[in-house]
């Protein structure tokens, strides 16, 4: 059989693959750990030969990087529970009744989550800006609140799906209220989805850029908003510029790697069943 | 049709009596929608028939003035080759991403189990990186100075043109840098749903056909595509929506000071209501963005609905 070969072939090119798409990532951590010398030298050093945290240090010693820290937790953290909330209620509807008004509304749900906040920033802003309401977190998080409320509607709303109802009519047979049901069956059984769909309102929150760069000013800032505001007169200094970015960024390789095949699945859901 | 419109009806017959709860579980989230999303959104559609500009948000007062801002972008030469553009620049990215997507996809069938993995995990890991993140990654790799890029092409590959090139002094080499980003970014997504579909593919089903002859790429286009279509259709409008939006790879790349050169259709309507003040024409051209949005998101949804994940 020619099996051999073919198989050694197709696992270079798949090395290739790992390799170019990986790099980048590499790239940014490897310089992160660089002294300054090697960041700037001629001929790159493919590792960093003698690592130091020099990078990390300067990093989160810059102006508004804790506080830039602070304020995206405090985004992130309220993003996500109102979310949760409103988005387990409004699944629970779509999921375990049928009602008039169903099919629309889920298809508004889907249209809603197209349209780019790019579109959305100019009325937003003209609008904040007339009452005062710009510069302050409050109006970033009802706006992350609302952007990422559609897909967790639909993310939740296939956990439920997945609970059988019978599960829940058993216990009201049994003498449990509905709301008992509710509480007492449902919600439990649907954990595992309120962890996932937080991590992904998390990783939203964390990492939208426009909106907080237009609407909140230096003492609001945001993560991303502090790492692309890098930028010093003299030019980039590369060292702590990769530090900061690892920082931000890695946290949410680790969230993400715990619920990555549910946002394939609920982007696409279903779609393999034809 | 009539095996779902049969369907539809016992479901319709099953319908129990939910009177008032289901509304009030959905009315939070409908009214935080509305408000927050919808509201902007008429906002905008009037903003777009209005002169709006800072001494407007200062005065709290408002011009009407009908198709104005529309018939300036209409009749601006410059709109219609960033129009150009955009569609351009999302036909290429579109076009490669799934290319690139589905060979690499197809090609993970074909690998030993760890190489897969090591794919699998760096999508992943590039899927995770926020964009802001990743941004500035590509800036330092394409650094004039000291980028690796440079260092790569002048020096391990002896082009010596490549000694400190400036990739974005010309707009062509420059979306080429913000091409590869955006098309770097989309890949796992596409790769990680296209190979899910291809694994559905039964094995036996691939030998048939090569037993009877089949070549390779008929094989895919007779037994691979016929079924994944449905996934491949649905990928290809989300690709095409991310794309036509793409802001930050050009507004954080560029530094907040894109030539206007480097303008699509986001940049273009943000520049012009943040950076010169003119709300009212930015919100036309933002109008137009989303039109061509609703356009893309049309066939996603029919899609969706057509494979019934709507019921």
């Amino acid at each position: 059989m020619k099996a051999r070969p073919a198989r050694l072939a197709y696992n270079i090119v798949g090395l290739f693959v790992f390799v170019a798409m990986i790099f980048p990532v590499y790239w940014m951590v490897a310089t992160a750990f660089k002294e300054n010398r090697a960041i700037n030298a001629a001929t790159p050093a493919w590792f960093p030969t003698s690592p130091t945290l020099a990078n990390f240090r300067s990093a989160v010693g810059r102006a508004f990087f804790w506080s830039s820290v602070r304020n995206s937790l405090i985004v992130v953290g309220a993003t996500v529970s109102f979310s949760l909330i409103v988005a387990f209620l409004a699944a629970v509807a779509i999921a375990r009744f049928r009602f008039y008004g169903r099919r629309p509304m889920m298809v508004v749900i889907i249209v809603v989550q197209m349209i780019p906040l790019v579109a959305l920033i100019i009325p937003m802003y003209v609008m904040l800006a007339r009452v005062h309401l710009t510069d302050n977190l409050f109006g970033l998080i009802l706006t992350y609140f609302a952007f990422v409320l559609p897909y967790t509607v639909w993310m939740l709303r296939g956990f439920v799906l997945a609970v059988p109802r019978e599960l829940e009519e058993a216990a009201m047979v049994d003498g449990c209220s509905r709301f008992g049901a509710f509480w007492r069956i449902l919600v439990p059984l649907v954990a595992p989805g309120f962890v996932a769909t937080s991590i992904y309102a998390a990783i939203q929150a964390w990492n939208e850029y426009i909106l907080a760069y237009v609407m909140l000013k230096q003492n609001h800032e945001t993560v991303t908003v502090w790492l692309a505001s890098f930028t010093t007169l003299r030019g980039t200094e590369w060292g702590p510029l990769m530090a900061g970015a690892t920082l931000i960024g890695l946290p949410i390789v680790g969230l993400f790697l715990a619920i990555q095949h549910r946002v394939a699945a609920g982007l696409t859901a279903g779609a393999v069943k034809g | 049709m009539s095996a779902v419109g049969t369907q539809r009806g016992l479901r319709a017959s099953r319908r129990r009596v939910a009177g008032v709860v289901p509304y009030l579980l959905m009315a939070p989230a409908v009214v935080v929608i509305l408000a927050v999303l919808g509201y902007p959104l008429y906002r905008l559609v009037v903003l777009s028939f209005q002169h709006y500009s800072l001494a407007e948000i200062i005065s709290h007062k408002t011009t009407w003035i009908g198709f104005k801002n529309y018939r300036d972008i209409f009749g601006d030469s410059q709109f219609w080759a960033i129009l150009q553009r955009t569609v351009e620049f999302t036909a290429f990215n579109v076009a490669l991403t799934m290319v690139l997507g589905t060979l690499i996809a197809l090609l993970l069938r074909k690998v030993s189990g760890w190489v897969r993995l090591l794919v699998n995990t760096a999508m992943i890991f590039v899927w995770a990186t926020p964009v802001v993140v990743a941004v500035v990654v590509w800036q330092w790799m394409f650094d004039q100075q000291s980028g690796v890029l440079n260092y790569l092409l002048a020096h391990v590959f002896q082009f010596g043109g490549f000694d400190r090139h400036d990739w974005f002094r010309s707009p062509v080499s420059g979306f080429g840098v913000i091409s590869a980003l955006v098309i770097w970014g989309a890949l796992p997504f596409v790769v990680i749903t296209l190979y899910a579909g291809i694994s559905q593919v039964p094995v036996e089903l691939e030998e048939a056909a090569r037993v009877d002859g089949a070549s390779s790429w008929r094989v895919f286009r007779s037994v691979v595509y016929p079924a994944i279509k449905p996934l491949v259709l649905i990928v290809m409008s989300l690709s095409i929506i991310w794309d036509f939006g793409v802001f930050n790879q050009v507004y954080i790349m560029l530094n907040g000071r894109p030539s206007s050169d480097y303008y699509l259709l986001s940049v273009y309507s943000y520049q012009e209501s943040f950076g010169v003040g003119q709300y009212g024409k930015g919100a036309a051209i933002a109008v137009v963005i989303v039109f061509f949005l609703l356009v893309a998101a049309f066939f996603y949804i029919r899609q969706l609905l057509r494979i019934g994940e709507v019921e």
